[in-house]
């Protein structure tokens, strides 16, 4: 089944090679029907999920290279499952926009858009390093290619610094890759290399190495250089792809590897590490606010969004056996406030996905009737174009953060449970985010959609939302609210992953103090 | 009570139906739509009263789903039906009632009439939220949602830019309040273990906890009452707001909104009682708040921005009355402030209405035949606000002073004291400026006309409460009839006060109300000289006040004061940040590695061809040795 979701769209993509380039509407529809089908089988994978049950499901197991012990091990648990179905799901969304300057390449973006999908399923359920590392290799060619071929004007020069700054570090990665493999007994399975206790000071360079490549694909402060001129240059879909998918890969990585093969580097590491995600919160938010291009104000407010999902990443601490003087605490529940700030992390993960997916769409159903995404290009847009501007309002309530949608949740139960930690002061400061993000949000609302009618406006005769726009948005918002509303659809599936992540971590850790003390 | 919920769902359904499709009802539908939903939240409050009045049980609990749950951490829909909320949802409905109908009269006009009804319900739906929540989280979903529905209402002409930035003013200022608020959440939980108001306040009884925490907490949840009530240093989006429609000023003013930090100062007591310096704080803004937007009002000559501080006023007497420890006063001074306040709004919508939405007080004059219930209706609102007996006003705010100075703070009685006598000047003035003296504006231009029945209904139930209101509480020279005290008191009655053994009051009750009427009659009187017989100053006095008068017209300079020394240097950080920082220093920074490892490479000309497949390759090449050389070992 997970095989089977993996490589539909890369299938797909070779049917559409087969197909003459002429034949557009045969190749959008079949690239189409590919990605609904793909997205079909994940909600199958969505229903037969058992959320009780701990540890990865829909584990597929094979021989690959024997020699050297590379399988193919994939497998899903409550926090891949969500992403798997963000990407699914946001693929068609992209395939269905009827804009961008793609028009005549068709065949090729269809192709790689695929391909890309394929990419990014594997990264998330691979349980084989090496497995992982290829995936993770092969979803920068596609994303090369989108910004260099249908990229802006300056396409190529942030095409070559964005392939350049993600290539350099992930071989930093593989190198990292390859002394587990010896360290840890010839083996690349991650179940396997996970009961390996390393020495602690191995663990820290090795951990330096995949963090290097998890925070520049995120990207985490101060990596992100890439990230505006790419999320600008790019065409839109390729911003959302990179902006709601690829980075939650690098997140998406620091929970799967850092977590479960280095917690004893990440609890070492963990106050610098949050100290720079802090930084890229409140610098994200302080730089957009001063971005007078839309899609690069959004771009910096990524920065922000990520930064703090970071942070609930970082966050992390032991449990401990505590007596909190809560009602029912005669138990002896094991009480970490981890298990808030990471479940709260995944979550805003999805959410931020959706959320800058929408935004990115906005701004490019604005590029698509205007040819312009400055700040002060618009002005009044809301009195021209009502429906659009409910729908935008839903948005950016929830990039906000307002209670009601799901960017509340997420970020609510991140600072939750930092505060709660040892790193208090962290989330006392990074809650500043509620105000700072209604700054620049707020502005560029004030800016571009209130204030008089633009003469620019007016004299482009400007149309309302057409039906098939509007429909493109839609099912954002309603997940926007649904997630806010009734986010427990999600969290019971998200948690118990999270809590056995993190109690293998503890015991990790606990392994790697005890080798310490055999061996001093 | 069982329908409770009801309350909650009729506005929303309102909301959700005149804004989804709200374009394609007729006005008449939209405006009914909009006010009975509302009116039948109303009769169901009504109902829910009667119930509870009549049953044993003082509080009810009715949970509607599980929100949020992870861990240890789990936190309801479930909302409390109590008298102190059963209190706060008949204000909300009701006076939010006459405020909807008043609206389809105001509105008729307006082509965005539906989006203004689903808005305006929408308002009320969030304020009934965080009057029916049963923990801490729910009251913020609903103190959020206020926010945002001030943010929208105020904006509501959003063309115009004035409108546009009071908005943003607000939703920020808001915001910022806010952040003290969640934090507040987020330490009552590490020490609570909860955000569950019963479980929290139970916890009080059975456990100690250090006054340092508790002051930390009460604080920060503080902060957040600073913003949503307009206090000291955070008062300054509420005259902003003045850019909405007049209804949703009365809307903020009155029904919703600013009266949440009072409610939740009331609903949250238990956790202030065992912080007293919180309270002395709370007390200390509350009296400074007061006689800081009294002085402004003084000179203000808009008629709306004259109401708007005058609100930040009577909120700091709320926040006075609590801050001594009397909650029920600062609930009854909540609840007569919502009638007097929603009256002289809609009031002032009405001149409004008949002076084409002139707000300026120096071009009217001489009304009061022009329009003679408007008139009447706002004579009795700012008498009653005036603290003139027999009306509502009186009696509220007289037993705020009076509680205040049973509590020993005589000083804070004298400011409370001294700012009932700028109240009484400053609306009289307001009201002579309007109503009196010869017509100051373009008679051939404009003809003031009287507002139509849907408008001047309204008006009139609001003056009928404001003359009738002070039944709920009267307690004067010995007699005492106290039904809303009375009601209130199973909320409160874990109330004991602070210093049991206060020192012999300086007056004896009957003599603090004459002190109280007569203030109020030496400012109305002052007024009545000023601005109707034309009493003026000798040119020296004046030449010594002109300092004074210049301060005040300029409110303090305070919004100038935080934009040189909060929003300047945030936005000249950001634009360096930008701009300098991440533009030339580190992306040059990055650049300049990867020229650094070009120059290099020049070593190796051969392996740098400048393309990126011939990177790729080598990065492919590298990887397949490295494999190869592990199969072959």
């Amino acid at each position: 089944m997970l095989s089977l979701i993996t490589f539909l769209p890369a299938f797909g993509a070779l049917l559409i090679g087969l197909i003459p380039r002429e034949r557009k509407t045969g190749i959008r529809s079949m690239a189409i029907a590919i990605s609904l089908l793909t997205l079909a089988l994940s909600f199958g994978l969505f229903m037969t999920f058992d959320s009780v049950h701990l540890g990865m499901q829909f584990e597929e197991q094979a021989q690959w290279i024997p020699q050297i012990g590379i399988t193919y091990h994939v497998g899903v648990d409550g926090i891949s499952l969500f992403l798997i179905m963000l990407t699914t799901f946001l693929v068609p969304l992209l395939l269905f926009a009827p804009w961008d300057a793609i028009r005549d390449r068709i065949k090729l973006f269809s192709m790689m858009l695929l391909i890309l999908e394929t990419a990014v399923i594997g990264v998330f359920i691979s349980l084989d390093l090496v497995l992982f590392y290829i995936f993770w290799e092969a979803m920068l060619i596609p994303m090369y290619f989108i910004i260099g071929i249908w990229g802006g004007e300056r396409g190529s020069y942030a095409a070559i610094k964005f392939f350049l700054y993600t290539m350099s570090t992930s071989v930093l990665m593989l190198v990292a890759i390859i002394v587990l493999y010896f360290v840890g007994g010839n083996t690349f399975d991650l179940m396997q290399l996970k009961k390996v206790g390393l020495d602690s000071t191995l663990q820290l360079w090795l951990f330096g190495a995949f963090a290097a490549a998890f925070a520049v694909k995120v990207p985490l402060w101060p990596f992100h250089s890439w990230l505006p001129d790419a999320y600008s240059e790019a065409p839109t879909s390729g911003t959302i792809l990179l902006s709601a998918i690829m980075s939650k890969a690098g997140l998406y990585g620091l929970i799967r590897f850092g977590l479960t093969l280095f917690p004893s580097a990440l609890l070492q590491f963990g106050p610098y590490l949050l100290a720079l995600a802090l930084i890229g919160v409140i610098y994200g938010a302080l730089v957009a606010w001063a971005q007078k291009d839309l899609k690069r104000l959004v771009a910096y407010s990524s920065i922000s969004h990520l930064g703090l999902v970071a942070m609930g990443i970082f966050a992390f601490t032991l449990a401990t056996v505590t007596h909190a003087s809560g009602i029912g605490a005669s138990s002896t529940t094991v009480n970490n406030p981890s298990v808030l700030s990471l479940t709260g992390s995944v979550m805003q993960m999805i959410n931020h996905g959706i959320i800058i997916a929408a935004l990115f769409l906005i701004l490019a159903i604005l590029w698509d009737r205007f040819g312009k995404r400055g700040l002060n290009d618009f002005g009044g847009l809301a009195e021209k174009m009502p429906r659009f501007m409910t729908l935008f309002l839903f948005v950016m309530l929830a990039s906000v953060a307002l209670p009601g949608t799901n960017g509340f949740v997420g970020e609510f139960l991140i600072l939750l449970g930092t505060f709660m930690s040892k790193y208090q002061v962290y989330a006392i400061i990074a809650a500043t985010i509620a105000v700072l993000s209604a700054v620049y949000m707020l502005w560029m609302t004030q800016r571009s959609f209130h204030g008089p009618v633009s003469d620019a406006v007016e004299r482009s005769g400007v149309k309302d939302l057409s039906g098939r726009e509007a429909w493109l948005l839609i099912p954002l918002v309603i997940l926007i609210l649904w997630m806010g509303i009734f986010p427990n659809l999600w969290l019971s599936r998200i948690r118990p992953s999270v809590e056995d992540l993190l109690s293998q971590a503890q015991a990790h850790v606990q392994l790697t103090t005890h080798q310490a003390e055999k061996n001093p | 009570m069982n329908f409770v919920w009801l309350v909650l769902a009729l506005p929303l359904v309102g909301a959700l139906l005149n804004g989804l499709c709200g374009r394609y009802f007729s006005k008449r539908v939209v405006g009914l739509i909009g006010c009975s939903s509302v009116g039948l939240a109303f009769a169901i409050s009504i109902w829910t009263l009667l119930e509870l009045v009549g049953g044993s049980d003082r509080s009810v609990i009715q949970t509607l789903f599980n929100w949020i749950a992870v861990g240890n951490f789990s936190v309801d829909v479930r909302l409390l039906v109590d008298p102190l909320s059963t209190l706060m949802i008949l204000v909300v409905t009701g006076v939010g009632f006459l405020i909807h109908v008043f609206s389809v009269g105001y509105m008729n006009h307006d082509p965005n009439y539906h989006r203004y009804f689903s808005w305006l319900n929408l308002f009320t739906f969030s304020m009934l939220v965080l009057v029916l929540a049963s923990n801490f989280l729910l009251l913020f979903v609903g103190w959020e949602l206020v926010g945002l529905c001030s943010y929208l209402l105020i904006g509501f002409w959003f063309t115009r830019p004035s409108a546009a930035a009071a908005a943003s003013k607000a939703f920020i200022v808001n915001r910022i309040g806010d952040f003290g608020f969640i934090l507040g959440i987020f330490l009552i939980f590490a020490i609570f273990g909860t955000l569950d108001y019963s479980t929290v306040f139970s916890l009080l009884g059975i456990q100690t906890y250090s006054t340092t925490i508790m002051t930390t907490i009460t604080l920060l949840l503080f902060v957040g009452a600073i913003g949503k009530s307009a206090q000291i240093p955070l008062y300054v989006w509420l005259p902003d707001a003045m850019e909405g429609p007049t209804p949703v000023s009365a809307l903020i003013h009155a029904a919703t909104m600013v009266t949440a930090g009072v409610y939740m100062i009331a609903r949250t007591h238990a956790l202030y009682q065992l912080a007293p310096f919180t309270l002395e704080i709370v007390a200390i803004i509350g009296a400074l708040t007061a006689i800081l937007a009294a002085s402004i009002a003084l000179v203000n000559n808009d008629i709306k921005r004259v109401l708007a501080y005058s609100t930040v006023s009577q909120l700091g007497y709320m926040f006075l009355a609590t801050g001594v420890g009397s909650y029920t006063a600062g609930m009854f001074h909540l609840t007569s402030h919502a009638f007097m306040k929603a009256l002289l709004f809609l009031g002032s919508g009405s001149v409004m209405h008949a002076m084409a939405d002139e707000t300026d007080m120096r071009k009217m004059g001489g009304l009061r035949s022009k329009i003679p219930w408007t008139w009447a209706v706002f004579l009795v609102g700012v008498l009653a606000m005036s603290g003139i007996p027999p009306l509502v006003g009186f009696f509220s705010k007289d037993l705020i002073l009076e509680k205040v100075i049973f509590s020993g703070n005589t000083l804070l009685w004298g400011v409370g004291l001294f700012t009932a006598m700028l109240t009484a000047f400053y609306l009289l003035r307001a009201y002579f400026m309007t109503f009196h003296g010869k017509p100051r504006y373009d008679e051939k231009k404009i003809h003031p006309h009287e507002s139509p029945p849907v408008m001047l209904w309204p008006l009139r139930i609001l003056a009928l409460l404001s003359i009738a209101g002070g039944a709920l509480w009267v307690a004067v020279f010995g007699f005492s009839f106290t039904p809303l005290d009375n009601f209130l008191a199973p909320v409160f009655k874990d109330v004991v006060h602070v210093n049991a053994e206060q020192p012999e009051p300086l007056f004896s009750e009957s003599t603090l109300i004459l002190f109280s009427v007569l203030v109020a009659l030496v400012g109305i009187g002052i007024a009545y000289l000023v601005y109707v017989r034309g009493f003026r100053l000798s040119e020296g006095v004046r030449k010594i006040f002109h300092p004074v008068y210049l301060i005040l017209s300029r409110k303090y300079f305070v919004d100038e004061l935080y934009n040189w020394v909060i929003v300047k240097p945030l936005q000249l950080l950001s634009r360096f940040l930008a701009s300098i920082f991440d533009l030339t220093i580190l992306d040059g920074l990055i650049n300049g590695i990867g020229r650094l490892i070009g120059w290099t490479g020049g070593v190796f000309r051969s392996l740098q061809a400048g393309y990126i497949r011939s990177y790729a390759a080598w990065v492919l090449l590298g990887t397949l040795g490295i494999l190869i050389y592990l199969l072959l070992r």
